[in-house]
């Protein structure tokens, strides 16, 4: 492979990583708050993406404005599903919150077939970040380099919020020891909220740059990118979102780097993240950061 | 002193743990400015009324009134949640100490004050915690779970300072802790005591907790079997016979 087609992989599988590893953090954000596989948080991101196609071409709204306007609605949604689905079966068996998971993934996928129609939807990619920078042969799509800095811009916020603000402690407090977390006053329901909130708009952060990939919307988008980012998720330990991070970026460049280098498998490509769940799970169940779990999901 | 002033009182409480009856039909009440501890056996139901106070069970009937401050009306806090709890002035140091091993020692304590918002008051108040413990402020960049267990200790009785309470509520405090670890929590109890906090004590070390204690009950099955000054109960043959060692 020459070294020119290198870097091409090479952006590509950072690209790609980003978008998992901003899915996957909110599949571990909401695993160390209440021990429960969001499997609605796939949908979410699809949803958000939605926001951004009817934000530009139902309402004329500019991209940007567009995109802010869908972060803030599914990050809505987001807490709306915990309200919903999850907030009345706190006290209720694990296995029954999952169930509803489940359900309400399916939920939302059926409603935005009747409401979006099954039909994929254009999407409107603004000209500053579909045009190309090049280096001797090397062309590099901004949108390519746009994903990986926004991810790093978002996840330092993330980061800035778990470790320096009263509600990140309260987060990482409440991971380890929810009763205790409340006799010192923490506001657990607001904090848990709050957690599905900051989840939700980085995934749909993800899905509307994932549409601007493609270029385009369908119900079931959420779906493929779900999955792959929650086995990020495993990868890297759930409960912790630097591992959340690493697994996202190690799984884009295995996705897009095994391809690269055997074009032959591409057709195998959305198998690998799954054998490399099946690998972790063997070898290392907790994951590359993850602690010891005591009770399985 | 006149008219007793009472700042905690506990009328027939009965605490249910899925058809067990842990607590039955108790009553005690705490003068404002005293340290009550009750006494008992594992399973007599100490930490079971400790926890009810704090919000922590939910299969409780009887009532629980409290007033915070002198000339506070009574009001009940049966039924309340937790997290208000400190918002009220009760804060609960629980057993085991519950430390979080994650964060650290200075996480740890600022969670403590987390219902508050006065920056100035909090960092005062850690001054005090670290001048009351100054093991925890060498500590206080390292997690809880590296801390020695007296050291845990000492952590979850600052973190529940770091409340600002005017009850403060110490779960068996001496559980496995060296004599000599044991005797500096005592004193520490005294200190935290003498700066006007209101200590309800929950211990098995009966000894330790009476010599202490301005006023206690001894719990045996659920019901309080005795009641009485620390010293008159120190003196109390069956006391002796029963937790004292003869």
């Amino acid at each position: 492979m020459s070294l020119e087609m290198f870097f091409q992989h090479f952006f590509n599988a950072l690209t790609l990583g980003s978008l998992y590893a901003l899915i996957a953090i909110g599949y571990t954000m909401v695993y160390g708050v209440l021990r429960l596989i969001n499997f609605a948080h796939g949908d979410i991101l699809m949803v958000g993406a939605y926001f951004v196609f009817f934000g530009t071409f139902a309402f004329g709204w500019p991209w940007g404005v567009s995109a802010i306007a869908a972060v803030c609605g599914a990050s809505l949604l987001g807490v709306l599903v915990e309200r919903v689905a999850y907030r009345p079966l706190r006290e209720a068996p694990r296995i029954s919150a999952l169930i509803s998971a489940i359900a309400v993934s399916f939920f939302i996928e059926s409603l935005a077939v009747v409401v979006f129609t099954g039909q994929p939807r254009p999407v409107l990619q603004p000209d500053w970040l579909i045009s190309e920078w090049q280096w001797g042969r090397v062309h590099i799509l901004k949108l390519t380099a746009f994903v990986p800095v926004m991810t790093a811009v978002l996840v330092a916020a993330l980061l800035y919020i778990l470790y320096r603000t009263k509600p990140g402690l309260a987060m990482r407090a409440i991971s380890k020891d929810i009763e205790t977390t409340r006799l010192m006053g923490v506001r657990v329901d607001n904090i848990i909220a709050f957690t599905f909130a900051v989840g939700s708009a980085l995934a749909a952060a993800s899905g509307i740059m994932w549409a601007l990939r493609y270029p385009q919307v369908h119900p079931y988008m959420g779906i493929m990118p779900g999955l792959k980012a929650f086995v990020a998720a495993v990868v890297g330990g759930i409960g912790s979102v630097q591992g959340a991070v690493i697994g996202g970026v190690i799984l884009g460049f295995v996705e897009i780097m095994s391809i690269a280098f055997f074009p032959e498998l591409s057709g195998y490509r959305d198998a690998f993240a799954f054998i490399i769940l099946v690998l972790v799970l063997v070898f290392k169940p907790t994951g590359l950061l993850g602690e010891n779990l005591k009770e399985k999901i | 002193m006149s008219t007793p002033d009472i700042m905690l009182e506990i009328k027939d409480l009965y605490v249910n743990y899925g058809g067990i009856c842990a607590v039955q039909g108790v009553n005690l009440s705490i003068q404002r400015g005293s340290i009550v501890t009750l006494v008992g056996a594992n399973g007599a139901g100490k930490s079971s009324i400790i926890r009810s106070i704090a919000g922590l069970n939910r299969q409780v009937t009887g009532d629980i009134l409290f007033s915070r401050k002198q000339g506070d009306k009574p009001e009940s806090i049966l039924g309340l949640k937790p997290e208000n709890m400190v918002r009220r002035g009760i804060s609960l140091s629980p057993e085991g100490r519950r430390i979080l091993p994650h964060l650290t020692v200075r996480e740890n304590l600022l969670l403590g004050a987390y219902s508050r918002n006065d920056r100035a008051g909090i960092q005062r108040d850690m001054e005090r915690v670290y001048e009351l413990f100054p093991r925890l402020e060498e500590r206080s960049w390292q997690k809880g779970g590296t801390l020695s267990g007296g050291e845990q200790q000492m952590l979850a009785v600052g973190r529940a300072l770091m409340g600002q309470p005017d009850l403060i509520m110490l779960d068996e405090p001496s559980l496995g802790l060296a004599p000599l670890l044991v005797k500096e929590i005592f004193a520490i109890i005294e200190r935290i005591h003498q700066t006007g906090v209101t200590v309800l004590l929950v211990e098995q070390n009966a000894y330790a907790a009476l010599n202490v204690a301005d006023y206690a009950y001894i719990l045996e099955v659920g019901r309080i079997a005795l009641e009485g000054t620390g010293k008159e109960l120190l003196a109390n043959p069956q006391v002796r016979a029963a937790y004292l060692g003869g």
